[in-house]
């Protein structure tokens, strides 16, 4: 279980306009200012949820995710992961979760994986046949093979990632905060590492928090998602309501085989034309009608219906700052 | 984590830190190469004494300290301050944050698990050279001899603690690698490392003798020596050593604690 409630981490900066003069103004001078990082949010999720953050560059996802591991001190507020205060960093605490971040890497870069593991299995007092177990069933799920005896700085960026997985997942924590696990690899990997985190997830009732710049990964991995810009939340629920809200409708794709004038088709809804290939938003209630429509008329094939795709949803939230209600 | 957790996994991070440090082997060579200014001063001071004692040192005197002082650097040199300061610059003291082990003992362990090696590489040439040129010049007091290990253990731990709190300002300051360079030169001066404390000049031999320089360095070197020490000094000398080890660490550690608060965990 994970509280947070009127959750605030502000910084001090320092800031410093550029050129020579100021340098030298700033050594007797300095002025700061405070940066709201995360700025009163509050919010609860369950043990076993898969939980996506999304939100723009700088809008707080990775404080917050950095909060609740007990990385940083909130400034105000109260923060409860699996019973325990994070920032206190208790035994017992550390022990049920653990924090994956793509462009951060805990495994020793002159060694191979499996030492970082050994490491790991007594710093977390793992019992060796819990270990093994797990090390196995790792090892299946991830097709680690003969990665973990290659020294680390040999390992392309993917199998890199995977042993990063496998070693944040050796002490079985039951609470997984994942800050870009996906950043920088490709497709296939991406998809791979997907299936493994909700295998896990499965398996072990474990809760996932996630933050993503590949929607993807939020669409595949998570049915609720928390947004937060400019350091506050601004949508937490379903990800189909939260689309639903900002993108009403779906989009309906298909190819012209005979022309039709833009007219014709504006009349379902708005469209976008590229040569042959229409899409048209058209509202849920008129959907069932404007196919058959499509349909019963000749020209038109290849037609498929989908919701909106979450980086449209995305962008049209934080570029008009239309803020759906929040559940 | 308990005293007993952390006890269990000491052993591993004893063997992971002697395998990065066999991985490392280069670096490390480099790195203990430039712990060789003793030699250099034994050369000049050998010199200067060899033709007759100079401030009371005779040249095999020299011999004895300058070798004494180069198997002590070498087996309590550490370079934790580069390491905290790099892992806090970078965010990535993160993972470590994340552990459920104290990371004053991880790093710790990873440091001692280099010891053996550096002895291994270190300590034969200079112990042979030492019994065979410099023998007159060193303690035969068996009580005394008895107390060079734990002299050694006390300025390792007291080098290291102080290293460690000066990495943990890298919390505070922005640049603080700077501070490196003014430690290193009074630690040159104050500790015996450049030339004995009793040659420093005027009321700067008062001072050192209390100052925590003289026993990360000197105090050992006294100890191995035994210039007008005796047993007795000897174990007084250690047992301030072990003091001043224990008052830097609890420095060091506040310190840490204060420093963590402050900690952004930059980038990621």
């Amino acid at each position: 279980m994970i509280r947070a409630t009127d959750l605030r981490k502000h910084f001090r900066v320092h800031k410093r306009p550029p050129g020579l003069a100021a340098a030298v103004r700033s050594l007797w001078h300095r002025t700061y200012e405070t940066v709201k990082a995360v700025d009163g949010i509050s919010f609860a999720i369950a043990r076993g949820e898969r939980v996506g953050f999304l939100g723009p560059n700088g809008a707080g996802k990775t404080t917050t995710l950095k909060t609740l591991s007990g990385l940083l001190h909130p400034t105000s507020g109260t923060v409860e992961v699996c019973g325990h205060t994070p920032f206190r960093r208790e035994g017992a605490f550390l022990r049920q979760i653990t924090l994956v971040m793509g462009q951060k890497q805990q495994l020793l870069w002159d060694l191979p994986p499996a030492d970082t593991f050994a490491m790991n299995r007594a710093l977390y007092d793992v019992p060796v046949a819990q270990f093994d177990a797990t090390m196995k069933e790792l090892t299946e799920l991830l097709d680690l093979g003969p990665l973990v005896t290659k020294p680390t700085r040999q390992l392309s960026l993917g199998e890199r990632m995977k042993c990063e997985l496998a070693c944040a997942l050796l002490h079985r924590p039951t609470t997984l905060f994942l800050d870009e696990p996906t950043i920088g690899l490709d497709v296939s990997m991406q998809l791979a590492i997907r299936e493994f985190i909700r295998d896990y997830n499965q398996r072990h009732e474990a809760t996932v928090i996630l933050t993503s710049h590949y929607m993807e990964d939020v669409v595949a991995l998570c049915p609720r998602v928390i947004v937060i810009d400019g350091g506050r939340l601004i949508h937490d629920g379903d990800l189909r309501d939260l689309i639903k809200t900002m993108h009403p409708g779906k989009l309906v794709s298909f190819t012209l085989t005979a022309p039709m004038a833009d007219d014709e088709l504006a009349r379902l809804g708005a469209i976008t034309r590229e040569g042959n290939r229409v899409v048209v938003q058209i509202a849920e209630a008129a959907l069932r009608e404007a196919v058959g429509h499509l349909l019963a008329s000749a020209s038109v094939t290849d037609l498929s219906i989908e919701d909106p795709p979450l980086e449209v949803v995305m962008r049209a939230l934080f570029k008009d700052g239309a803020a759906p209600a929040t559940t | 984590m308990s005293l007993r957790s952390t006890a269990r996994a000491v052993p591993q991070l004893l063997r992971t830190g002697l395998a990065e440090t066999v991985a490392y082997r280069a670096e490390f060579v480099v790195w203990m190469l430039t712990t060789t200014l003793p030699l250099v001063m034994l050369g000049l001071w050998t010199s200067v004494a060899a033709d007759g004692a100079f401030r009371g040192y005779s040249s095999p005197d020299f011999v004895a300290y300058y070798l004494a002082a180069l198997i002590v650097r070498n087996l309590t040199g550490s370079w934790v301050v580069w390491q905290i300061n790099d892992e806090i610059r970078r965010g990535i003291l993160a993972m470590r944050l994340l552990r459920p082990v104290h990371p004053f003992v991880a790093y710790a362990a990873s440091h001692v698990a280099a010891v053996p090696l550096r002895g291994l590489i270190a300590l034969p040439v200079t112990v042979i050279l030492l019994a065979t040129t410099a023998r007159d010049s060193l303690t035969h007091d068996p009580l005394q001899i008895a107390l060079i290990l734990p002299s050694l253990a006390g300025a390792w731990l007291l080098t290291f603690a102080f290293l460690f709190g000066l990495g943990c300002l890298a919390f505070f300051i922005d640049k603080s690698m700077a501070l490196l360079d003014v430690y290193f030169g009074v630690f040159a001066v104050l500790s015996g490392y450049l030339i004995p404390l009793p040659m420093l000049p005027s009321w700067l031999p008062t001072v050192a003798r209390w100052l925590p320089f003289r026993f990360m360095l000197s105090a050992p070197v006294e100890v191995i020596t035994g210039r007008e020490l005796g047993a007795g000094g000897a174990a007084q000398l250690v047992a301030l050593q072990w003091g001043y080890a224990a008052l830097i660490l609890a420095l060091a550690l506040a310190l840490w604690r204060a420093g963590v608060r402050r900690f952004e965990a930059v980038g990621g």
